[in-house]
């Protein structure tokens, strides 16, 4: 019965028109068939885009002066490249099994994926000492600052998705807390930002790299 | 009908339609003093607490103009401000009021108040992260604050904060921690307001009551909606200016810091852009005066219509032009840089879209106009002020259509026309408002009306003052009056009228200034001794005074939510009894109204 109305037809309808009126009256309050988790993280998730692009967009205004130079990419980022990929699949695997309600794989699936994410924070922690050591300080050239920027930022997006990863990791562990609706919604949830978080990086580093 | 009036009907008995098994909801429950009244999760509460900071804040942000003022017309008397102390009044007073003040009152104060009992919700749809919110805000405001207290003292940068000045040693607070707590304050500012946002867009999308599309909410929702989608935009880029700018102070970045000599020596700076941190500014800067100006506009629309007894006029034509004045506001921001250093070029593509946002605002100022024809006006004390917004808004909204054009721009820039224009339109016409709101919802509030003589005189005094201060400010711009001059010598604009005009704006900004303190005593007093109010003393359709109780309690509604059976202007409907139909009084209940026909 329900037909789904374009934003056009919606701002078109006459609400003191009798006809409508009566169509009105059945509407359920809701205008999204989504969870208000679902919804809630999208909104994160366009918040996060928007403020990457505007970092990518000044990025881009900089990189066309004289000064800049390119900085080298250690073999080191590309291995941490593939550990977030890793955890990223991993993270495919756990939700898969969420689905299915087998928990116990959950559980240790995401422990991985924890391990998995604290080696990617330190792996880039190692990349920045790398560079510090071999002088590419942040306030030496416009690159530089623009790598430290991002790697940081990237890596505080992790840290805030490590917390969701804990609030998923004590959902799956403590029994009683076992709703099983609500586990697989949380795993699910926490996956998509996991995923979203391995873009942003491709996206940056892939950024870093041709320019 | 059985009942007497509509505030007889308890609310879910309209039985037109059955009502839907409404599943009980997770609602926190406050166990003690502290998460009642200090660590609160119930949006009404944390709206009284933004909106109590917001204030707060507001007036030390009014003792700083007064300050300003004092120098200008009667530097004797003021012998501690310096150069230097002038431009940090002129910064903190800037920033204060349209951040910290005007964006936190209304979204956070009244969007927390209104939006879950305007579309029938228990809560808001994330109460924890909506406390946090508040939480993070105050920390924002004492950042803010605590710049007055550190070495050096706050920012004296001006409110848009430019390199490369902003971070050098000739600005006050540029080399000390002045500017650093500054850029702190305003990245809290936008994470405390990040999750904020969250919850007043979800709440207004997905947790209305049965019966409540989009199209039959109230335009103060769309308005506060539509204003917190824009934030949501434009505060990243904010967010990410304060960051890069941090970093040009702290660590010796050069995003926008250009190479420069400063007392005959080379900086470290290199090639950085000042004029790409003016485009990431004002593409927040802008927008900020619609996520100011957009809920004034819905809540204006709201007071007109209840004390005109009339169906707000073109009510779709409202809710689009609110949509696309938030769209344009995104593509107009750098007519704030005619002068700046941008391409001349560029200033034609931002006038022709600055001067197109024109269409839409007089639509709704025609719409509220219309609304008023014919229509029963009470003159209350929320009408007046209403009344007062349509009048300055079009007195601030014309001399912008001058200031949009290059060419009249050039000569005007950095005059004090510019200083009249935007503290009519964006100062004064929503102050305006939210004096009318607080008048409006004050009974709904604590249940009793703020004392009307008190209120008048506020009213007349506030309103009339401000076209004291604010119309000469024209004159002097025209005569070339610089702004931001911390003094203004002998100059050559500099005549007798000019001398006397700035000691009169001074001495009407202190009435004025002063006359808030009386509207401060009204505020405190009528919650105890005001005349009671009862349930819905306006009269009104929409949904928030439909509570069971005054003032609502735990929950909003009673044990059922409300169901909506109409938009929220159902006034004067030809053949009902009384002169309005609430949103949740069903057909059945109103045999004898006609269909609206509009």
């Amino acid at each position: 019965m329900k037909k789904k109305e374009s934003i056009f037809q919606l701002l078109t309808q006459k609400p003191w028109d009798p006809t409508q009126m009566k169509v009105d009256n059945l509407h359920k309050g809701a205008t999204l068939d989504l969870s208000k988790g679902k919804l809630g993280l999208r909104y994160i998730m366009v918040i996060s885009t928007i403020f990457f692009c505007l970092f990518i967009v000044t990025y881009s205004d900089r990189l066309i002066y004289p000064d800049w130079q390119k900085m080298p990419e250690p073999l080191m980022l590309w291995l941490n490249t593939f550990i977030l990929f890793i955890s990223s699949i991993v993270f495919l695997n756990a939700q898969i099994a969420a689905k299915n309600s087998q928990f116990e794989i959950v559980k240790k699936r995401l422990i991985v994926i924890g391990v998995l994410a604290l080696a990617f924070l330190i792996g880039q922690l190692f990349v920045w000492l790398q560079f510090i050591s071999l002088g590419y300080y942040v306030s030496s050239n416009p690159a530089n600052a623009y790598f430290y920027v991002f790697t940081a930022l990237h890596g505080l997006h992790l840290l805030g998705g490590l917390i969701y990863w804990f609030i998923s990791i004590r959902k799956v562990w403590v029994p009683s807390n076992i709703v099983i609706a609500k586990v697989k919604h949380t795993v699910e949830l926490c996956a998509i930002y996991w995923h979203f978080l391995l873009a942003v990086w491709i996206v940056l580093f892939g950024l870093m790299l041709f320019t | 009908m059985a009942a007497d009036s509509y505030e007889d009907i308890a609310v879910g008995k309209g039985d037109a339609i059955p009502a839907l098994e409404v599943k009980p909801q997770d609602l926190y429950h406050a166990k003690s003093f502290w998460t009642r009244w200090i660590f609160c999760q119930d949006a009404k509460v944390i709206g009284i607490q933004y909106s109590i900071t917001a204030i707060a804040i507001g007036l030390v942000a009014l003792v700083l103009s007064w300050l300003m003022r004092l120098q200008l017309a009667f530097p004797e008397l003021v012998p501690f401000i310096g150069p230097g102390e002038y431009y940090q009044f002129v910064t903190m007073h800037g920033m204060i009021m349209v951040i910290y003040l005007l964006t936190a009152l209304f979204l956070g104060g009244f969007g927390n108040f209104l939006i879950p009992l305007m579309v029938g919700a228990r809560d808001m749809v994330f109460p924890y992260v909506n406390m946090v919110s508040y939480w993070v805000y105050l920390l924002a405001v004492i950042v803010l604050v605590a710049s007055f207290f550190v070495p050096g003292g706050p920012t004296g940068a001006g409110w848009t904060l430019y390199p490369p000045q902003a971070i050098k040693s000739g600005t006050a607070g540029g080399d000390s921690l002045g500017i650093v707590l500054m850029l702190v304050s305003l990245s809290i500012f936008v994470v405390g307001f990040t999750m904020g946002g969250l919850n007043y867009v979800i709440t207004t999308l997905q947790a209305r009551t049965r019966g409540m599309t989009l199209m039959r909410m109230p335009l103060t929702v769309w308005g506060i909606f539509t204003a917190t989608v824009l934030a949501l935009f434009a505060f990243p880029a904010l967010i990410v200016s304060c960051i890069m700018l941090t970093l040009d102070n702290l660590l010796g970045t050069s995003f926008f810091m250009p190479a420069m000599v400063q007392f005959g020596e080379q900086s470290d700076y290199s090639g950085g852009s000042p004029i790409l941190f003016q485009h990431l500014f004002w593409f927040f800067g802008h927008p900020e005066v619609y996520i100011v100006a957009l809920p004034a506009f819905g809540i204006v629309s709201d007071l007109i219509s209840v004390h005109a007894r009339k169906n707000i006029f073109g009510y779709r034509m409202m809710v689009w032009a609110i949509v696309i004045i938030g769209a344009l506001s995104f593509i107009v921001w750098a007519h704030h840089m005619y002068v700046a250093g941008m391409n001349p070029w560029f200033g034609f593509f931002f006038a022709t879209t600055t001067l197109i946002i024109a269409i839409p605002t007089a639509l709704k100022v025609y719409n509220w106009v219309i609304t008023l024809w014919r229509g029963n006006i009470h003159l209350t004390i929320p009408m007046l002020f209403a009344l007062a917004f349509i009048v300055t808004f079009v007195n601030g909204g014309i001399t912008g259509l001058f200031l949009g054009n290059v060419i009249v721009d050039v000569p005007l820039s950095d005059t004090y026309f510019v200083v009249a224009h935007f503290h009519m339109v964006m100062g004064i016409a929503p102050v305006l408002v939210v004096f009318g709101a607080i008048y409006h919802w004050y009974p709904l509030l604590t249940g009793r009306f703020l004392h009307e003589g008190m209120g008048k005189f506020h009213f007349w005094v506030s309103f009339l003052g401000s076209y004291l201060i604010y119309f000469p400010m024209h004159y002097l711009g025209f005569v070339g009056v610089p702004r931001r001059y911390y003094e203004m010598y002998d100059s050559e604009f500099m005549t007798v009228s000019t001398n006397y005009l700035n000691q009169f704006i001074t001495v009407v900004a202190l009435i004025v200034g002063f006359s808030q303190l009386v509207f401060l005593y009204n505020l405190i007093t009528s919650a105890k001794f005001g005349k009671k109010a009862g349930k819905n003393p306006w009269k009104a359709c929409s949904l928030e005074w439909r509570t069971p109780e005054v003032p609502p309690g735990h929950g909003n509604f009673g044990k059922e939510l409300p169901i909506v059976y109409r938009w929220a202007y159902d006034f004067s409907v030809p053949g009902a009894k009384e002169d309005y139909i609430p949103q949740d009084i069903g057909p059945s209940q109103v045999p004898e109204a006609e269909a609206e026909q509009t």
